[in-house]
């Protein structure tokens, strides 16, 4: 399966977030990236890239991030990865998780997974 | 302008200069952004002088290098990857070297410039660390290398004035942007790090 993460400078809202998808995709591989090592507020560039190892079954990895040093220091990781089945994809958070997570547990192809995190730029709340 | 030796010790007294302004520049951040910026970066720093005793008999593009990277580990906030990505860069600027000149320090300015655009997707004129890097890179150029104190000087004094110039104008990159025009009247905390670390510089060579 396609593997997620989740990166944010929180703790609890990343592990927040994956408790969101986990209650939908069971058995996927989804792992929260939230805050620094000891768990205080930021993003660390470690903690990154043994999370997008930890759900890496060959089939590439979607990584999700928050705002500002989540985006560079993934960056880098995926940088330092190198590796084109691993990427960042920019879409809402919450819905984009929850989407890429159903379309991971269902089997979905890498560039499927990839297709539905993004579709969560079209889910309306009010409409 | 600096042998390896002076580099590191740079670097020791760059850690120094940013804990003992830490308060300072959180407080700036905390007006404007997510007050996390001067303790990131003192801690970022005390990591590297831990590390630097390591690399100390590699050239000085390496020991940058390794700045670099233990600032992007260690940081956790958007001066990690920014400034981690500058001193990279930097570090690539002077491969192998044992001693850096002064046309050296303007090539490693205009890498970590390189580096920090590339990075944080900025431009001059947006309120972040690039009003004062560029503007310090200009004035450095204009001085001319044949007198490295001197050239030092004109870009610390070019940085502080870019540093002011950023209390003049709307924050558009990072969180301070959420803010718009209550942003005016604030500095940048990434501005006025770099001015912290040039300053260093120039009273040390």
């Amino acid at each position: 399966m396609v593997g997620v993460v989740i990166v944010s400078h929180s703790k609890t809202l990343a592990e927040g977030v994956l408790e969101f998808c986990r209650v939908m995709a069971a058995e996927a591989p989804l792992v929260a990236a939230g805050g620094m090592e000891d768990g205080s507020f930021g993003t660390s560039f470690e903690k990154i890239k043994a999370a997008v190892e930890s759900v890496n079954q060959g089939e590439g990895v979607l990584v999700l991030m928050d705002v500002g040093s989540a985006v560079m220091t993934t960056e880098m990781v995926l940088e330092d990865i190198a590796d084109d089945s691993v990427q960042m994809v920019d879409c809402p958070l919450v819905v984009g998780a929850i989407a890429a997570a159903v379309a991971a547990e269902g089997g979905l192809d890498f560039e499927s997974v990839k297709a539905e995190a993004l579709s969560a730029w079209d889910a309306r709340k009010l409409s | 302008m600096a042998t390896k030796t002076q580099v590191i010790d740079i670097i020791h007294k760059v850690s120094a200069a940013i804990g003992e302004n830490a308060q300072f520049l959180t407080d700036l951040d905390n007006a404007i952004g997510d007050g996390d910026h001067g303790i990131n970066l003192a801690r970022g720093f005390k990591k590297v002088e831990e590390e630097l005793p390591a690399v100390a008999d590699k050239d000085i593009g390496a020991i940058l290098k390794k700045v670099g990277m233990t600032l992007v580990s260690t940081v956790g906030g958007a001066s990690g990857p920014l400034y981690g990505t500058a001193f990279m860069k930097a570090g690539d600027a002077v491969k192998e070297k044992e001693e850096v000149t002064a046309e050296d320090f303007i090539a490693m300015l205009e890498a970590g410039i390189g580096g920090v655009q590339l990075r944080g997707k900025a431009e001059k004129g947006e309120k972040t660390m690039l009003d004062a890097m560029i503007p310090a890179l200009d004035a450095m150029r204009e001085a001319g290398t044949a007198d490295a104190k001197a050239m030092l000087e004109a870009g610390l004094k070019a940085a502080k004035e870019g540093v002011e110039y950023t209390k003049t104008i709307i924050a558009t990159k990072g969180r301070a942007s959420y803010l718009g025009e209550r942003s005016i009247g604030h500095q940048d905390p990434g501005a006025s790090s770099f001015t912290v670390i040039l300053e260093t510089v120039a009273n040390t060579v």
